[in-house]
């Protein structure tokens, strides 16, 4: 029954959610409920004069209308930001607009009706007078004298500066180099997209103060301690937050939005249930979006292509608020991983963190790591072309190296582990890299516009320890809580503090759970999402669950284990240390005696009659720990994909794609290549189609699927998955995380095989996304101007 | 998603949905794949809405004495599955949507809202299909020159209901092609492409070419059939042609963030001229 580690085990929450039996927020039905609506700003940036809401409130079925000034009057408090690196500027952030809106879709009113449809038709009703003001979206251009100014407390719309490394030691590396690469490089805005749209309903009980919270979060208890410290000042012990099934969120659904605000203020001051669900043109508005960065990069080596020094300028766009964790991302999430898999000694990075009148933005699956990869394997493949080094070649000649680890990065970091030629060994094997090369020559012959990408990426997942972080500026502890209730007939609930909104959490926590105590995964239920059954939880991100998430489990287990045995040592009339746990079958037997046994599901009844426990001992079999990791766990990856280009057209085909990525030790493998496969797939997004794109005037462009290309089936070809392992000393699993690294690798492997593609017309890089359109301009620049 | 009220009505045959409309100032309902998503958003409030999606009579493909009739009602995946349409149409018909918009949409209410991004009324346009339409007043029918009038615009009157759609059959030595340059977020055509070619003995009797997606409207390239009538079916008649797809466009060329108007514009010969290779391999 046991051994379940390493089994691809297909996710046990799969029937349900198949069926349509998934329990999401928006299904929730409570007696009166009713329903709000929210009345959004059409203008990216205008003074609001007046608000009238009578008409809307006279309509029929219309119960409240609420503006900011109603509940900034009612307590409720501004939005927190929860990253602040010294010196940032922190902008106020209401959960409705008060005195200015400050992109498209910030919220001014909201009305609460009998039916959603009323709400909606009530919408129509409220008159606000705004007088539109200038509007800038560009995240450099806001900066600039003369600039609208969004908020009085960031000047030049500047929130924050963040440095890390020797600036002058860098360039005083770059100006002795023998070869340097300069590169201007954006990394475009994505807008998230998690197929479930956000929701939250609220309930107030009157009589007891207390309220109950049901939102689409993957972090529930931070939304509660949120709530209570800072936002909505009900005391944490009278505020439970729930966040059930959750379809999907890729970071987006992280953070403490204003709608979670809104909707338990609506609740508690009409005294009725409130229901909200995003449309999905709420969504795009509403939704943190990711990425968004405009930088300047330059790599100093040697003639033979030995990493001296780099050097990074970034403008990132933090939109029009300070999202959660925003100032976090483009920051210690990003600078930290620019040491990449290589030995490039000296590194120098700086962030801009600015204004600007566009939906706000925050982590967005890999969250900063996308982007450091991005810009760092760009740089590398440009100089490969530049010096004439096979790609893979340049990188093999930068790897750190097996016993180099532990190994500290310049940038902060010290990594854990890792192989990477090992890794790039094994890719090259699948994606047989010479034969691509050989077919790529005899189709350039041809006159065919085929190129070979390659990447090699390392991100940092599972962040811990807790005081590191802490140190870095984050206002939360990464540690993981997880808890193991033995019931007395020996069935087991498992309380995690991570979240499962698409992970398989209920499938992969069984099989650690069923491993450690030798128990089949039918007796474990994970249970998850809810703040009044679980201890405290950190939440799902970041790539962290398995490796911290999971190491709690396993603390909680040794302690069942160690409680079991003694309990059956005592029963057995033996030493404890005589006693063996077997956990292939859960039973505890004496050494060298195997008939002399309790079963796990017999220890676990003993233990509720409580009388014949060993002296002193408590009844009871529950175990809760907390682990706080020792250092991040390092995935990381060698991709490899081959893309053949239209020329009349600039369409590319993805023809071929592998990835073998070493994310340690596996709990199951369909898991992790549905995580890769998925993660490839959003990467490939943003390489070739995803754009959240704003005309200069501060107006969403891709407000809709009509208009924001998502990756589609028919855009891939089969992703072949391989991989290598080095277990992580980080956690006790020996896991790293899996969560991200397609999305962090995806992009720029795409994007690096676009560019080898077009590399003999002397193309040397085109921004993303890569559509026809700009390819094509490029190829007929190329040619001298068009055909 | 929340549309605005609506009142609701059935009908049962063709006059009844008419007056329904007349009445009640209303909109005809088939599939509902554009004026739903228009109500959702808000962008549409026609107050009623008539279903004329029972109307079983509108529904399939049938005809005889080489012509083909297509119900208005036929769903895109029965065009898609068809034998006996040409190829133009039938490819055109697999590439819109996905299998479940595929599976309700129909072609009736696909070519009468006229969105000037979808696949049908280019290639009923280069088919050169009749339209037939029934009114208070009797019936009538338009060609596709007549039909397809500007951005959403077409010859139907407000009351009108368009009944079924009929072309000729593909002969033995015709053939046909649909070619598309996709939006890559809505899957509409950004450039579509058609065009159907008959050979005989080597050379180009007949010819219809059509593009859309860059035009307010189905748009004739009246210049590419002109260059092909008459001159041998071979690769430098067919790139000769497909260049002068240059002269049938004016310069109400449509761009977006997808694709700007200028690259639209020079994306048109190259589809024309994949469609008249497909279609000239597909006569031979």
């Amino acid at each position: 029954m046991a051994n379940y580690m390493g089994k691809g085990i297909k996710r046990v929450e799969d029937p349900r959610f198949i069926q349509g039996q998934g329990k999401y927020v928006a299904n929730l039905q409570i007696y009166g409920m009713t329903h709000a609506a929210i009345k959004r700003s059409p203008y990216p940036h205008a003074k609001i004069n007046s608000i009238d809401t009578a008409e809307a409130e006279a309509l029929e079925g219309v119960l409240a209308v609420f503006t900011g000034q109603d509940m900034i009057d009612g307590g409720v408090g501004p939005i927190p930001c929860g990253f602040t690196p010294p010196d940032i500027k922190l902008p106020p952030h209401y959960s409705l607009a008060v005195d200015k809106v400050r992109h498209v879709g910030d919220g001014v009113a909201v009305v609460v009706a009998e039916t959603a449809y009323i709400a909606y038709d009530a919408l129509d009703l409220i008159e606000v007078d705004y007088e539109p003001l200038e509007a800038i979206v560009d995240a450099k251009e806001a900066m600039a004298d003369g600039a609208p100014q969004l908020h009085e407390e960031t000047p030049n719309n500047l929130s924050f500066t963040w440095p890390i490394g020797n600036e002058e030691e860098v360039n005083n590396a770059l100006a002795q180099c023998d070869h340097v690469v300069e590169v201007d490089l954006i990394n475009q805005r994505l807008i998230p997209n998690a197929m479930e749209p956000r929701a939250a309903v609220a309930q107030w009980d009157g009589a007891m103060e207390n309220l109950t919270l049901w939102t689409t979060s993957q972090n529930p208890h931070t939304i509660r301690l949120l709530m209570s410290a800072f936002t909505f000042g009900i005391p944490e012990h009278k505020l439970r937050v729930i966040s059930p099934d959750v379809g999907g969120g890729f970071g987006s659904k992280i953070f403490h939005y204003a709608e979670e605000l809104i909707v338990p203020f609506c609740a508690r001051a009409i005294g009725r249930p409130v229901k909200w669900v995003a449309t999905r043109s709420e969504a795009h508005l509403t939704d943190a979006h990711g990425r968004d960065h405009i930088s300047r990069a330059k790599m100093g080596m040697t003639k033979d292509g030995e990493f001296q020094a780099l050097h990074i300028e970034t403008y990132a766009n933090m939109g029009a608020y300070l999202s959660l964790f925003a100032p976090m991302i483009p920051t210690a999430l990003y600078h930290t991983l620019m040491a990449g898999l290589y030995k490039t000694p000296l590194i120098y990075g700086i962030t801009y963190g600015t204004m600007t009148n566009t939906t706000p933005v925050d982590a967005y699956r890999g969250a900063g790591r996308p982007e450091a990869s991005y810009l760092l394997e760009r740089v590398i493949d440009i100089a490969s072309h530049d010096l004439g080094i096979d790609p893979i070649e340049l990188r093999r000649k930068n790897f750190i190296q097996p016993d180099e680890f532990p190994y500290q990065t310049p940038v902060a970091l010290i990594y854990d582990s890792g192989d990477y030629d090992g890794v790039f060994d094994e890719a090259v094997k699948i994606a047989d890299y010479d034969k691509m090369r050989t077919e790529q020559s005899s189709a350039r012959e041809e006159g065919r516009l085929v190129g070979v990408g390659v990447s090699g990426c390392i991100e940092a997942s599972g962040a811990g320890p807790s005081a590191a972080v802490v140190g870095l500026g984050a206002a939360i502890g990464l540690y993981e809580s997880g808890a193991i209730r033995v019931h007395p007939t020996g069935k087991i609930t498992v309380l995690t503090g991570a979240h499962s909104h698409g992970q398989g959490h209920e499938t992969s926590l069984a099989q650690i759970v069923g491993d450690e105590l030798g128990v089949p995964i039918e007796d474990i239920e994970i249970v998850h999402g809810d703040t009044e059954k679980l201890p405290y939880g950190v939440g799902t991100y970041a790539s962290r669950s398995m490796a911290v998430g999971g190491g709690a489990l396993v603390m909680s287990a040794e302690k069942i284990r160690d409680k079991v045995t003694k309990i059956a040592a005592h029963q057995l009339e033996a030493a404890v240390e005589d006693m063996v746990y077997d956990r292939e079958n859960g039973t505890i037997y004496v050494k060298g005696a195997p008939d002399k046994s309790k079963a796990f599901a017999e220890i676990a009844f003993a233990v509720t009659l409580a009388n014949n426990l060993p002296e002193g001992m408590e009844p009871g079999l529950e175990e809760t720990s907390y682990f706080d990791p020792p250092n991040f766990t390092f995935p990381n990856s060698a991709h490899i994909c081959q893309v053949e280009i239209d020329k009349e057209s600039g369409e590319v085909a993805l023809q071929d794609y592998i990835a073998v990525d070493d994310v340690g030790n596996i709990i199951n493998p369909l898991l992790v290549e549905g995580q890769i496969v998925g993660g490839v797939a959003q990467g490939v997004g943003q390489a070739l189609w995803e754009h959240g794109a704003y005309d200069e005037n501060g107006q969403l462009l891709s407000g809709s699927f009509m208009d924001y290309a998502m990756p589609r089936a028919d855009g891939f070809p089969g992703i072949q998955v391989g991989r290598t392992i080095t277990p992580s000393p980080s956690n006790p699993l020996g896991v790293k995380g899996a969560g991200e690294m397609g999305t962090i690798a995806g992009t720029v492997t795409v994007a690096n095989a676009v560019m080898d593609a077009l590399a003999p017309l002397g193309i040397r890089h085109i921004d993303l996304p890569l559509t026809a359109q700009k390819i094509k301009a490029a190829i007929d620049a190329a040619n001298g101007g068009g055909d | 998603m929340y549309p605005p009220k609506f009142d609701y009505h059935k009908a049962n045959t063709v006059q009844e949905a008419i007056s329904l409309v007349k009445e009640s100032d209303g909109k005809f309902i088939a599939g509902g794949h554009s004026l739903i998503p228009a109500m959702n958003l808000r962008l549409a409030d026609p107050g009623t809405l008539v279903d004329i999606s029972r109307l079983n009579d509108m529904k399939g493909i049938g005809g005889g004495n080489g012509v083909i009739s297509i119900g208005a009602l036929t769903t895109h995946a029965m065009v898609a599955a068809s034998e006996v349409l040409p190829d133009a149409l039938t490819e055109a018909a697999g590439m819109i949507g996905d299998p479940q918009v595929r599976n309700r949409g129909t072609v009736g209410g696909n070519v009468a809202h006229a969105d000037p991004a979808s696949d049908l009324p280019t290639v009923l346009m280069a088919l050169r299909a009749s339209f037939h339409m029934t009114s208070e007043s009797g019936e009538r029918s338009a060609s596709s020159d007549e039909f397809f009038i500007d951005l959403f615009e077409t010859a139907l009157g407000e009351n009108d209901v368009l009944t079924s759609i009929s072309l000729a059959e593909e002969g033995a030595n015709t053939g046909s092609s649909y070619q598309k340059l996709f939006n890559p977020a809505s899957r509409y055509a950004m450039v579509g492409a058609a065009a159907q070619v008959t050979i005989e003995n080597g050379t180009i009797t007949a010819a219809g070419v059509a593009v859309g997606g860059l035009t307010p409207k189905a748009t004739r390239a009246s210049s590419v059939e002109a260059a092909l009538v008459g001159q041998p079916a071979n690769d430098a008649t067919i790139a000769s042609a497909a260049a002068a797809v240059a002269n049938d466009l004016d310069d109400e060329v449509m761009g977006d963030i997808h694709a700007s108007a200028d690259y639209r514009r020079m994306m048109a010969p190259v589809f024309v001229r994949r469609a008249l290779e497909t279609a000239v391999s597909r006569a031979s």
